[in-house]
């Protein structure tokens, strides 16, 4: 059966305030059975208060072959993070 | 018997002992029912989601076995009452006891029983039983999910393939006579209406009839015309499913009793 079904990636927000978070895959026939699936496969331990879901062959991924291209000229560049001053302790998710 | 003569709320020990009986056991068959498709369902994710909807069940019927076993007030808890009654002290409805067979005749029979729940325990929120209540509002979080999805499945089925159109049509077919006693009041019920411990079933059906209508309509199922049928499990009839059912579910208490884990 599952050949006939989509495949969906899972997104999930742990909480509220944070982002949600790529958790896995899965196989639905709709969105619906997707969103439906996700909560009974991804948050049957309160994993969650919110769940996205989108079809896999909607993503559109960089190629790695390009990832010399991409990533690389970043490398060097060490003045672009923000390691020149102190976080305060109660700043927290930075 | 000791069972208490009457209850503070005016009902008969016995009348309120076996209405909450009722609730209970339709949670409780319905959830060992679905339990059996754990490893055989046709996806994985359907797999996690009758299971999940399995425990959900189950969780209720430990609340409101719990809760029997104190109107009782002989001591009985869940464990002996799931386990050490035999099918004439059942009082399920009989549509929970039927057999999974095929996906469809599953999610059919999980339809109809999930708009009921849906609705019954929607009502029972303001049952001034509060216990009762307070299990309602629990239990009707749990049931408006599982009409989410067994609502999906029918209309997926039903407006889906000729082949999945035939057999949800067929289950449904077969099944549609043991919905009467979940609409049709009998003594119990309206003793209990007339205490405000549970609600009048004509509003239930009402409420019930418009949403299966509904479901049937968008899943382009023909809805049969009604039947009357005999058996009628929350009295204790039941057709010859259910001792199987407690057979296998009931095997280790009755080989081993008192065993724990």
């Amino acid at each position: 059966m599952n050949e006939d079904w989509a495949l969906y990636e899972v997104f999930i927000r742990a909480r509220s305030g944070l982002e949600h978070k790529h958790v896995g895959s899965l196989h639905a026939a709709d969105a619906r059975m997707a969103l439906e699936h996700a909560r009974d496969t991804y948050t049957r331990r309160q994993e969650g208060v919110s769940i996205w879901v989108v079809r896999s062959s909607e993503i559109i991924a960089s190629d790695p072959e390009e990832a010399e291209a991409l990533f690389e000229p970043a490398r060097d560049k060490v003045y672009r993070h923000p390691t020149f001053y102190d976080i305060p302790e109660e700043v927290k998710n930075i | 018997m000791s069972a208490a003569a009457e209850s503070a709320l005016g009902a008969s020990g016995e009348d309120h002992f076996r209405y909450v009986l009722r609730l209970a056991d339709t949670s409780l068959v319905l959830g060992q029912r679905l339990s059996e498709w754990v490893g055989h369902a046709p996806a994985l994710e359907e797999d996690l989601a009758l299971g999940n909807i399995a425990l959900d069940l189950i969780g209720q019927a430990r609340l409101l076995l719990s809760y029997a076993g104190r109107i009782e007030g002989r001591g009985r808890e869940e464990d002996q009452l799931a386990f050490l009654r035999d099918a004439p002290e059942f009082y399920n409805v009989a549509l929970a006891e039927q057999p999974n067979g095929d996906f469809a005749a599953t999610i059919v029979r999980q339809a109809l029983i999930d708009a009921w729940q849906l609705e019954l325990y929607h009502s029972l929120t303001a049952s001034a039983d509060e216990p009762l209540a307070e299990i309602a509002a629990k239990a009707l979080k749990e049931c408006r999910y599982h009409w989410r999805f067994s609502c999906g499945w029918l209309v997926r089925l039903g407006d889906g393939t000729p082949e999945s159109h035939v057999r949800a049509q067929e289950a449904l077919d077969a099944l549609w006579r043991f919905t009467e006693e979940l609409i049709t009041p009998d003594a119990l019920d309206v003793r209990m209406a007339s205490l405000a411990i549970a609600p009048p079933l004509a509003a239930v059906h009402g409420r019930w009839e418009a949403r299966i209508a509904a479901a049937l309509k968008e899943a382009t199922l023909r809805q049969p015309a009604s039947q009357h049928y005999p058996w009628h499990g929350k009295s204790g009839v039941h057709t010859e499913h259910l001792g199987h059912l407690l057979g296998e579910m009931q095997h280790l208490q009755r080989t081993y009793p008192g065993a724990t884990w």
